[in-house]
């Protein structure tokens, strides 16, 4: 009788503490992104409002909130206006199976992984709608872009992540950490150091980064999809992607990096170093690569990483038998 | 077969080698001057608007001579030089000069030869530097200020005469300074 | 091929529906442009979509149209010199030289041999400048960011040196009727031979930054293929003449000043595509520090500007001259026509980018529209310098 009060108690504190975080990482992470990329270019970046100008995302987020809605001529209201909020709750969602630390978790279902991957499909739904919705052929094809991208980039991702659940037996990303270990060569990725490789990539795709980020590619289509957003419109977006790479560089830890797991430190520490630590090679990749054309981000999808994630999955499974039987 | 596969590797090589490059620069020092409190060392060579030059007894009086040689070469007419008027003569001068006048000799002009008014048009002007190396004293050159910035084009209308004697007024306390909105006058 | 049935459906102004009025049914005709990340200025470019391929493109210009030319029927000679600067802001030395160099040519008049080396020496350093400007923007048209900061560094240090004896940092009116307006002090000679080792140094981590990249590869190499004989009908010059395999260069084909005293290579490549173009402008930076460091050893002393040059008054004698140099964008040539008047009675410019910008159209023809945009990129464009 107890435990499920305990448990709609622990999805409430969770949701809140999500929704909470989700704002702050927004926050942190454009600051990140501007130093990283400044000291790349070796300028400074945001260095004005407040210490290193850590305020400064903050300043621009009450710039967006303060600035007028606007939507075009010709647009469809209520599409126009669900695509961003379409894109931004799912977000939330995707953040509550994610284990920070042992039991620290705000959802602990054994399908966690499941969900992730359901719900983060989502995210290409509001893109069409944003692109579709706002009567500009720039957004559209943005959206078209987006929509074959998504598509495409989620199969591989799908198959790589579940090369881990054979060798994990589970979906559940507790339990997929908790089969790891303390030491590096106690980590998934030692075994699957492939489909971690899949996974990067295909997640590097599927949240639209750069060199992938053809979407909203501005030296061809001005802003692609979110070319008619002013205000939080584009905001939203704007921090869906951010907490989007949260999440994709979370669940790479958890399948691949031992989660929580490390030396000396506690868990949550280590959880969040790591995936600092993807989060900052996703922005370096940002600021190094060009941008590659859509034909080819197609032909490395089914060209290269698809049937290389179904061979790994393959021999996957033929090990998972092999030790089975023995 | 391993040809293809020996160029794969290289060119995701290619992907780390570049990762390198940004690393490197990510840990070296910027090199941006973060201007409103650190200026950059390259604007002494800079030519800003023009000005007048000053006499060397006299900083305050220019040493133009009023003949316009500038204001014929500039190619965007941006200078007007406005001669000063003869002052009027004291009757004994004016005795000096009908006397001169009978004797057959050419009277001596009196008149100052510097202008008047020396109207510039900042505006219009495009920094070529054809009023200075056509002036025949070397009366005009470029200041070195590139810092020049005003809320109106009449802002950029100086009266260049005006500009010299203020400096020259200010002179010492700062040489460099750029003139103000309150000294141009068109 | 269906026609548009409804005529008077069709929007936008009268390039628009003109284009559109040719347009397949049920493609989409979208307008890049005039303002646009990727047309470097007020460029615009109608282009007919089949999805993302490009059926049709169609360069619209006249948006920065300055009358120069007209400009120059209501000055005299001297005066027009400051225009030059203005027409390409890329490489403003390259213009200067070709207008004062017609003006001499028509009134016979001898430069100084130390202002000849003054002149290359500024002129290839500016092509450098415009070198790493076009490299820097055209990186950026390919979705990498960071390449145009490292290249605005170094480009900083030409305009740093090039601001000594200029005074300006970007549209130079240097070069006189006779010579140029101020010689090299010995702060700038020093300045500039501290540059040639230290650009040498950083040409590798071009390289490695990019133009190794796999991804850089692939996005321009076989793409916005030009034959030769496309450039030849164009009139395109320049480095989109030498990617396409054509060695035409005016320092070599019709020798002026005192390039013929001076050793250095013309690079060409035979890949025709945008890699091709890529890989002549890479190549052509390392040669114009082989020639800045000959001059700077082969200059003599002396006056930089003739005794007796023109004044803004001076007339050009009455016919006619032409003088072609070669800009960081191809020919640039001036044509000059006097009847003895107060000014010249015509001026013909001759714009490396508009012939270029031409050949778009056709190459771009059934490529997607992102290497759409990679070749006009490739074409290094100038905007000022097409309209004029």
């Amino acid at each position: 009788m107890n435990a499920i009060p305990a448990e709609l108690l622990r999805i409430l504190i969770g949701l809140v503490a999500v929704a909470a975080s989700v704002g702050l990482i927004g926050l942190v992470m454009v600051w990140v992104e501007r130093k990283v990329a400044g000291h790349i270019q070796r300028r400074p970046g945001p260095f004005e409002v407040g210490p290193s100008g850590v305020l400064q995302p903050l300043c621009d987020a009450l710039k967006l909130v303060g600035k007028q809605l606007f939507m075009p001529s010709g647009a469809d209201p209520i599409l126009f206006w669900l695509a961003p909020v379409l894109a931004f709750l799912p977000v939330l969602l995707l953040f509550l199976p994610l284990p920070v630390g042992d039991g620290l978790q705000a959802l602990n279902i054994n399908l966690g992984l499941l969900l992730i991957l359901a719900f983060s499909g989502l995210a290409v739904l509001s893109v069409l709608l944003g692109g579709w919705a706002s009567n500009n052929k720039y957004g559209l094809l943005g959206a078209a872009r987006a929509v074959a991208q998504s598509v495409a980039y989620e199969i591989p991702l799908l198959l790589s992540v579940l090369a881990v659940a054979f060798v994990a037996g589970s979906l559940d990303l507790a339990e997929v950490v908790k089969g790891q270990g303390t030491w590096p060569w106690n980590w998934n990725v030692m075994t699957q150091p492939l489909a971690f490789l899949i996974y990067f990539v295909s997640a590097l795709g599927e949240t639209n980064r750069a060199p992938f980020d053809l979407p909203e590619a501005e030296s061809e289509l001005t802003a692609g999809f979110h070319t008619e957003y002013s205000g939080m419109g584009f905001g939203l977006f704007f921090l869906a992607e951010y907490a989007n790479m949260v999440v994709v560089c979370s669940v790479a830890t958890a399948l691949f990096l031992g989660g929580w797991h490390g030396p000396v430190l506690p868990g949550p520490v280590w959880f969040v170093l790591k995936v600092s630590a993807l989060m900052l090679l996703m922005v370096f990749a940002r600021w190094t690569y060009p941008r590659v054309r859509f034909d080819q981000l197609l032909v490395i999808n089914w060209k290269w990483l698809l049937p290389l994630a179904v061979a790994n999955l393959l021999l996957t499974a033929f090990f998972v038998k092999l030790a089975q039987f023995a | 077969m391993i040809k293809e596969a020996l160029n794969t590797m290289s060119d995701l090589w290619s992907l780390m080698v570049g990762l390198r490059v940004t690393k490197k620069y990510f840990l070296d020092p910027q090199v941006t001057v973060r201007y409103p409190w650190k200026a950059v060392s390259n604007i002494d060579s800079y030519k800003g608007h023009l000005m007048l030059v000053g006499g060397k007894k006299d900083k305050g009086l220019a040493k133009c001579i009023s003949c316009g040689m500038c204001a014929m070469a500039c190619p965007s007419n941006c200078l007007t030089v406005v001669k000063r008027k003869a002052p009027k003569p004291t009757p004994e001068e004016e005795q000096a000069l009908a006397e001169a006048k009978a004797k057959g000799e050419k009277p001596k002009d009196k008149t100052p030869k510097d202008p008047e008014k020396f109207l510039y048009d900042f505006t219009l002007c495009s920094l070529c530097g054809t009023c200075m190396e056509n002036c025949p004293v070397g009366a005009l050159d470029f200041t070195g200020s590139p810092y020049l910035a005003g809320y109106s084009r009449e802002d950029f209308h100086f009266d260049l005469v005006q500009v010299l004697k203020n400096q020259a007024a200010i002179e010492g306390v700062d040489e460099s300074a750029a003139p103000e909105a309150g000294q141009s006058e068109a | 091929m269906t026609r548009y049935q409804n005529m008077e459906q069709l929007t936008g102004d009268f390039y628009t529906q003109n284009f559109a009025k040719t347009a397949r049914e049920g493609s989409l005709i979208l307008n890049l442009g005039p303002q646009h990340p990727s047309t470097h200025g007020v460029l615009r470019v109608i282009v007919e979509l089949d999805g993302e391929y490009v059926m049709r493109a169609e360069p619209i210009l006249g948006y920065l149209h300055r009358m120069h030319e007209k400009m120059a029927e209501v000055k005299t000679a001297a005066q027009f010199i400051p225009n030059m600067g203005r027409v390409d802001y890329g490489h403003a030395m390259g213009w200067n030289w070709a207008f004062v160099g017609a003006a001499e040519k028509a009134g016979g008049i001898e430069v100084p041999e130390r202002a000849e080396y003054v002149r290359v020496i500024t002129c290839e350093l500016n092509r450098i400048a415009s070198h790493l400007l076009w490299w820097g923007a055209y990186l950026l048209d390919l979705g990498a960011f960071t390449p145009i900061m490292y290249a605005f560094d170094d480009r900083e240090k030409i305009l740093d040196i090039l601001q000594i004896p200029t005074g300006s940092r970007l549209t130079y009116s240097y070069f006189r009727i006779g010579g140029v307006a101020q010689d090299l002090d010995a702060d700038c000679i020093r300045r500039i031979r501290e540059f040639i080792p230290w650009f040498r140094s950083r040409l590798p981590m071009y390289k490695d930054l990019v133009s190794d990249n796999i991804i850089l590869r692939k996005r321009i190499e076989e793409i916005g293929v030009i034959e030769q004989d496309v450039c030849r009908r164009y009139g395109a010059t320049g480095p989109v003449a030498r990617g396409s395999g054509i060695n035409y260069d005016v320092r070599r084909a019709a020798p002026y000043s005192v390039y013929p005293k001076l050793d250095f290579e013309i690079p060409t490549s035979d890949l025709k595509c945008a890699r091709g173009r890529y890989d002549v402008r890479m190549a052509e930076m390392e040669q114009c520090l082989r020639i800045v460091e000959q001059c700077l050893d082969m200059m003599p002393e002396g006056e930089v500007l003739v005794k007796g040059a023109p004044k803004p008054s001076w007339k050009v004698p009455k016919g006619e001259a032409y003088f072609a140099v070669e800009g960081a964008r191809g020919k640039i040539g001036a044509y000059v026509v006097s009847d003895g008047g107060k000014n010249i009675y015509r001026t013909k410019l001759r714009a490396p980018g508009f012939c270029n910008l031409s050949l778009f159209a056709e190459v771009s023809r059934g490529t997607i529209l992102a290497d759409a945009v990679a070749i006009l990129g490739s074409l290094d464009l100038i905007i000022p310098e097409i309209d004029r």
